[in-house]
């Protein structure tokens, strides 16, 4: 009903007919390009404003309320101030390397989102190892992260870059497995091809048991991937200042603060295509009445709704646990879930073959 | 207290006595080690914890007055040792039968130039390492040209010096480096959200892990002791606001008790009564805020929001009895500025009914939390023999199992009548710390329940003569701050200023043994550590 794939291949076909191929092909990238970048901006403001709204409802606070109706221009306003800010440049820092930090953690970010599915055939790409596209691109960040710390000529980064570095990797290794878990479940890798296999039940349900604690690990290694509390060491404020990023100011730091929460948001968008079924509405089976007033729903909407409804539970983490000690996450990590997880591919794998799922 | 002049008679046959509130012994200064291992070994003297040292200079000589406590019988005692050296004075230090005497030390040397030999630290504690003179020497030079404000960045040594005697009797300094060559430095303060105010640690750190701590105060150094010679009896207790500026009220409390006991003014039993309220509400609204704070420390941001609804309340009582919400300014000689608020009554009783109700939450919210009990319990174990040796009192003292609750060891005004309990956890990690400071909330709640429906008529403040001028002679007064045992230490010679104000605040010993408490823990740790002592630079830094 909502196929987006049909959109973008008349747009094609009408390009096709007044212009050669290859120039169709380049305005389309353009194109893509400029609107990814707008959603990713629009996303971010939401996100900081969705944040702090949630955060001023747990402290019994009202939150921002001043600069436009109900305070929705507050954002805005913060990142006009944060564009026109001065870029400070620092002695004795290695100038390209500090400048580049912040680009490789944007540009992580930003490829992350071309494999998100935003609705049926709304895919900037869509191939067969998609999720594995997923996991590698992703890692890219901790380099920026690990450049930016090593870059600033400063002990506070630097302690804050390598506590990020071990941290990330360690928490590679669970989202991985998890994802794997879910992966052997789908029988394939691509993003596609995960979210149809859940047309008629989200793989949180049929998958039960493995899925469930692999949702579960998924979202502690997430929240761990991301940086946010209660795994915020790397920019622990009352530790390292602001870690890593404590010597960027203006757009450096700002791309910085933008990929933090888009990458908030990725987490939650994987964690909504693996478990919750991407797109897909809700179906139960057997209610057939039910099943068609939610397709009506768009497919968007399914997804983005589910990656804010996730994205609620990890700012709530946030602000209610305090922050773990560097060896306490570490072997949380690698003394608890990396077993566990190890355990519940294994459990998996026998759900599969066994046949033991819905 | 005979029983103890007999003892030290008999074993130092030249020490002379001085009867009084307390007991003070003059002791020449090569008797002196010897008498201070005596005091700390004899059994039933066992005088363990040293309270303050305070420099003196009388003009004709120099010295130092050392109040001793003993942690089994509460027993007070003052020794006097002096010298006669202007040039170059010096003492022996007694750094190795009280550990915390390292800093104290330090802080004379400093203020009157005064060599402590043997002490292993003898750098300036306070001021700057350029700086000319020692202020409260009586003939200091105070003309701005001595000292003028610098202009460039305060020179950095990263070395200290000790002084030993040899036996020939020469005096040789000797230079001992802090830090090892090749040590990863991290400088963490004097601007760091962790450090609580304008305090520095330098900290060497092995990765993540801390090898040594050099704590460096002074950044906001005030001289109050040296500005209050300078000033009226009335005037000197406006600055008790400024140093720990929660304890505001049990500050002016010290020292009008100990003008008072001066003058021999009989303070009204209203004016009494008040004087506790407001101690105790202080304490619970300190309290709060550290909660608050140290969780916010930790990452828990909201339990800050939670712990100064409480604090606010307390705050808008105050503000409308006192007239000030940080500063109060309350206490006065002879009783308190002005009267209770006709509401006060009615606030704090509303203050009552929603404590209990908060402490729940903090317990749920904050103590029961895995996380916190990860990053809390087991750290920073402080046992009571380093507790009385550091002289950490307060709840930091009692979490550690000592009981160092003044209001209990020596009451004062109308303590001895309350009935509440002196909390004392034998733990002494962070978790004993914090669980204890919740624990006194109610101790102080039970308090202030106690007296709110029983304030007495009668004034508030009883006549006083216009111009105060206190007796020659010195007085000792101790209470219980927020956060440990503050004394003051008065020397008058009957003029309308005093000619020595030492204040002797809880909080230096709680900076102080920052360093015995992190080694070997990690850097997440000196946060936690530090936050659960609970000190305010402003107290350290007076």
């Amino acid at each position: 009903m909502y196929d987006f794939s049909q959109v973008t291949s008349w747009i094609h076909e009408l390009l096709l007919t007044i212009m050669p191929e290859w120039l169709a092909v380049t305005i389309e990238c353009v194109a893509i390009g400029l609107i990814l970048l707008t959603v990713y901006a629009l996303l971010a403001l939401f996100y900081i404003y969705f944040e702090r709204k949630v955060c001023a409802a747990f402290q019994c606070r009202l939150g921002p309320n001043r600069v436009g109706p109900f305070g929705l221009l507050q954002s805005f306003a913060d990142m006009f101030k944060m564009l026109i800010k001065e870029i400070i440049r620092l002695k004795n820092t290695d100038r390209f390397l500090f400048a580049l930090a912040p680009y490789l953690v944007i540009l992580a970010s930003m490829l992350s989102f071309a494999v998100l599915p935003w609705g049926e055939g709304m895919q900037i790409i869509d191939f067969n190892i998609g999720i594995f596209f997923l996991i590698a691109v992703s890692s890219i960040g901790v380099l920026g992260i690990l450049l930016a710390g090593w870059s600033s000529n400063n002990k506070f980064t630097l302690i804050g870059a390598l506590r990020s570095g071990a941290q990330m990797v360690s928490y590679e290794l669970s989202i991985g497995l998890s994802v794997l878990t879910m992966v052997a479940f789908a029988g394939t890798m691509s993003v596609t091809g995960i979210v149809e296999a859940q047309a008629n039940m989200w793989f949180i349900f049929s998958g039960h048991i493995p899925a469930v604690i692999a949702f579960v690990i998924y979202l502690i290694a997430g929240t761990a991937e991301t940086n946010r509390g209660p795994f915020d060491l790397p920019e622990a404020e009352s530790e390292l200042t602001a870690g890593y990023h404590t010597e960027y100011s203006g757009l450096h730091f700002g791309y910085f603060y933008l990929a933090e929460y888009l990458n908030l948001f990725i987490v939650s968008g994987v964690a909504a295509l693996l478990f919750f079924g991407g797109w897909q509405p809700l179906h139960i089976p057997g209610w057939e009445s039910f099943n068609n007033v939610m397709a009506y729903i768009p497919p968007t909407v399914w997804f983005v709704g589910k990656a804010i409804a996730l994205s609620f539970i990890i700012i709530w983490f946030k602000w209610t646990f305090p922050r773990l000690r560097i060896d306490q996450l570490l072997n949380l990590e690698w003394k608890y879930l990396l077993p566990i997880n190890l355990f519940n591919l294994v459990l998996m794998v026998i759900v599969i073959v066994y046949q033991l799922h819905f | 207290m005979a029983n103890i002049q007999e003892k030290i008679a008999k074993q130092f046959p030249e020490a002379t006595f001085e009867e009084g509130e307390i007991l003070l012994v003059n002791i020449p200064d090569d008797k002196w080690h010897d008498l201070a291992q005596f005091l700390k070994g004899d059994e039933t003297l066992h005088f363990d914890h040293l309270l303050t040292i305070v420099g003196m200079d009388w003009v004709d000589k120099f010295g130092c007055v050392y109040y001793l406590s003993s942690s089994t019988s509460n027993e007070l005692l003052s020794v006097k040792v002096t010298t006669e050296d202007r040039e170059q004075p010096m003492l022996q230090s007694v750094h190795d039968v009280w550990t915390i005497a390292t800093t104290l030390e330090r802080e004379v040397y400093d203020f009157f130039g005064i060599i402590f030999l043997n002490n292993p630290d003898m750098r300036r504690l306070f001021l700057s390492i350029d700086w000319k003179g020692y202020p409260l020497r009586k003939d200091y030079d105070m003309s701005p040209e001595n000292n003028p404000v610098p202009r460039e960045n305060e020179r950095q040594e990263d070395v200290t010096y000790t002084y030993v005697k040899d036996e020939k009797g020469n005096v040789e300094k000797k230079t001992v480096t802090i830090f090892e060559p090749n040590d990863f430095v991290v400088n963490i303060g004097p601007q760091h959200p962790a450090t609580h105010g304008v305090l520095r640690f330098r900290t060497a750190v092995n990765g993540e892990t801390i090898k040594k701590i050099d704590f460096y105060s002074g950044y906001i150094h005030r001289g109050i002791e040296k500005l209050c010679e300078g000033l009226t009896y009335p005037q000197t207790l406006h600055f008790m606001d400024r140093m720990d500026y929660f304890s505001g009220h049990q500050y002016h409390h010290a020292l009008c008790l100990a003008y008072e006991k001066a003058l021999g003014i009989e303070v009204s039993r209203r004016a009494q009564v008040i004087r506790v309220l407001m101690d105790e509400l202080a304490r619970i609204a300190s309290h709060c805020l550290f909660l608050g704070t140290y969780c916010m420390d930790l990452g828990a941001t909201t339990m800050l929001f939670y712990t100064l609804r409480v604090r606010e309340q307390i705050l808008d009582i105050m503000e409308r009895t006192c007239g000030a919400r940080m500063t109060f300014n309350y206490g006065c000689i002879g009783g308190v500025m002005q009267d209770l608020h006709e509401d006060f009554v009615k606030d704090v009783k509303e203050l009552l009914a929603v404590i209990p109700k908060n402490i729940k939450e903090y317990n749920e919210l904050f103590i029961g939390n895995v996380i916190a009990k990860g990053r809390l319990e087991q750290v920073g174990n402080l046992t009571k023999e380093d507790a009385i040796a550091y002289g950490v009192t307060g709840p930091s003292g009692r979490a550690s199992g000592w009981a160092c609750d003044v209001r209990k060891t020596h009451p004062y005004s109308i303590y001895n009548e309350l009935d509440f309990e002196e909390v004392v956890y034998t733990e002494g990690d962070s978790m004993a710390r914090t669980k204890l400071r919740i624990a006194e909330i109610e101790q102080s709640a039970k308090i202030i329940e106690q007296l709110i429906d029983n304030i007495p008529e009668g004034e508030y403040c009883v006549k006083v003569p216009k111009v105060i001028k206190l007796p020659a002679g010195h007085w000792f007064q101790m209470v219980e701050g927020c956060r440990g045992a503050f004394g003051v230490y008065i020397e008058s010679d009957g003029g309308t200023s005093p000619v020595r104000l030492k204040l002797a605040p809880p909080c230096l010993p709680l900076a102080n043994v920052v360093d015995h408490l992190t080694q070997g823990s990690k850097i997440a740790d000196l946060i936690t550590i530090s936050g659960s002592l609970d000190y305010i630079v402003p107290d350290i830094d007076r």
